[in-house]
């Protein structure tokens, strides 16, 4: 019998996330995947899936899906509280969702993301290579809706030795992330100023950006009104817009941009960043590679 | 092969991070000519370009991606080694040539004639009696920057940008041409519209026009 899960509730926001797209940047195609991918990689470890099968990226909490079938799942990044048949269930440690129970997620009271990995994972089709939803070229699954069902899938290797992760719940208080210098670093009258202010994370922040709201970054006058023709952006990388106020790219950070890039944050802080809740304080702490 | 007579073009190589490095050079020709260069190397994969991931070649640079755990002072060196070979405006041998019939229709046409005051005729006839080459993507899946075309055609934006442009409507803006894979907002000078389906996520490869290709606009009638 083909096992799924029903959508009772999406949240605010549940995507479908995997790895993401390698391989396309150049025309046009970024990678997306899942935002915190240490997080959504431990998942399916602690669940014995195959490396890279996809799973739910729920934001902010608030998903309620039933079980049709017996399911063996497991919650990662982001502390929601959560329930299955009204029972709370652990974090980052495999649990058992029966035939028609219904696993429910509260909000969590720090970090942003929460994953919801299945034993076998989530079966669907594909775009190249990979079930990530892309919100900024639109490919992949849109996001979860509810009535809408999945598959799970039978992608599982033997089970790990540990079946609980002494992982710390992402931090709710200032954040201090390490940034590396950026290509157009000397665009900017005084660099260092990026890591003397704190930053917040503005509202309108999403996978494709975290926007921080701050003392504005000036540029230098040799570089005021210059252009910068478009170039290859990464995930992690620090846009800083005309008017002065950072943008730290995630994972659906558009292909190529125009704007200065001042630094690049350290792939495992990204991980971090992706955890932040509008409203967060951020510090930034240059170091060389 | 490379023109040993051609020169090989200068590079800088930027930071951009613990997981890639930005390639500096002056120009689109010289971009493409690096890319070309490096793109076999790593779709090989020997050696460190086994951890390069992808290329993505824009107006004046090269992003080469690769790990976290790259050593990305080695992977420095093996570029500018292998850029040593690459040799600007050199015979691209084998590149694709892709042909777009176009109905020359677009609301902009008679902008573009006041602009560059050409008649409408010799706006058509100046977009398609030049070939252009695909610079570079990165607005949308299957969107290609087209350069290299008569310099008669270089317009600036619309000031007011579209809010729902047409798939497969084919504008101007600055010294590049480009066509709407996809339904989207914009704000180019739009020229005409081709029946040419440039992304298609199940077709192999899914974009039409990859960097490099040659594309050449041949006028259709309606």
């Amino acid at each position: 019998m083909t096992r799924r899960v029903e959508i009772i509730e999406p949240g605010p926001l549940t995507l479908v996330q995997d790895l993401g797209r390698v391989g396309h940047l150049a025309v046009g195609v970024g990678r997306s995947g899942a935002a915190d991918v240490g997080a959504y990689l431990l998942g399916g470890r602690l669940l014995g899936n195959v490396r890279g099968v996809a799973a739910l990226e729920v934001t902010f909490g608030g998903l309620r899906l039933r079980a049709s079938g017996d399911l063996l799942a497991c919650l990662t990044g982001a502390h929601a509280p959560a329930r299955v048949g009204g029972r709370p269930v652990p974090h980052a440690a495999p649990f058992a969702i029966r035939d028609g129970q219904e696993l429910a997620l509260g909000m969590p009271s720090s970090g942003l993301r929460t994953y919801v990995s299945f034993r076998g994972g989530l079966a669907m089709p594909g775009v190249l290579g990979s079930l990530a939803s892309d919100t900024m070229s639109g490919l992949g699954p849109e996001p979860l809706r509810a009535g809408q069902t999945l598959e799970i899938g039978r992608s599982t290797e033997g089970f790990p030795h540990v079946d609980v992760a002494a992982v710390p719940p992402p931090s709710g208080g200032p954040v201090e992330l390490a940034v590396l210098p950026g290509p157009r670093r000397d665009w900017f009258a005084r660099p260092e100023a990026l890591a003397q202010t704190p930053w917040c994370v503005s509202g309108r922040s999403d996978r494709k950006g975290i926007r921080l709201d701050g003392d504005p970054i000036e540029r230098h006058t040799r570089w005021s009104d210059a252009e910068l023709p478009s170039e290859g952006m990464v995930r992690g990388a620090i846009q800083v817009p005309p008017n002065g106020q950072p943008v730290l790219f995630l994972n659906d950070h558009p292909v190529t941009g125009g704007y200065p890039v001042i630094g690049v944050v350290r792939t495992a802080d990204v991980d971090r960043a992706a955890q932040l809740q509008p409203g967060q304080q951020v510090r930034f702490r240059w170091e060389q590679r | 092969m490379p023109d040993p007579s051609a020169p090989a073009p200068p590079l800088r190589l930027l930071p951009m991070g613990d997981a890639a490095l930005l390639v500096e050079t002056n120009g689109i020709d010289a971009v493409l000519a690096l890319a070309e260069a490096l793109a076999p190397l790593a779709h090989a994969g020997t050696g460190i370009w086994a951890d390069v991931d992808d290329l993505v070649p824009a107006a004046r640079t090269l992003l080469v991606v690769a790990r976290p755990t790259t050593d990305l002072d080695e992977l420095g060196r093996v570029i500018v080694d292998a850029a040593r070979t690459a040799s600007v405006g050199a015979a691209t041998s084998g590149q694709r040539l892709v042909e777009i019939p176009v109905v020359y229709d677009g609301p902009d046409l008679a902008e573009v004639g006041a602009l560059t005051g050409l008649a409408p005729d010799e706006v058509v006839a100046a977009h398609t009696g030049a070939d252009w080459r695909v610079g570079f993507g990165g607005f949308a899946p299957g969107f290609a920057y087209l350069v290299g075309g008569d310099p008669r055609l270089t317009v600036a934006r619309r000031a007011e940008p579209r809010t729902r442009v047409p798939a497969g409507s084919v504008g101007l803006a600055g010294e590049f041409s480009g066509i709407y894979p996809r339904e989207s907002p914009g704000g180019w000078q739009l020229i005409g519209t081709t029946h040419v389906v440039l992304w298609d996520a199940d077709r192999q490869p899914p974009a039409l026009l990859a960097p490099g290709t040659t594309v050449r606009f041949v006028e259709a009638r309606r």
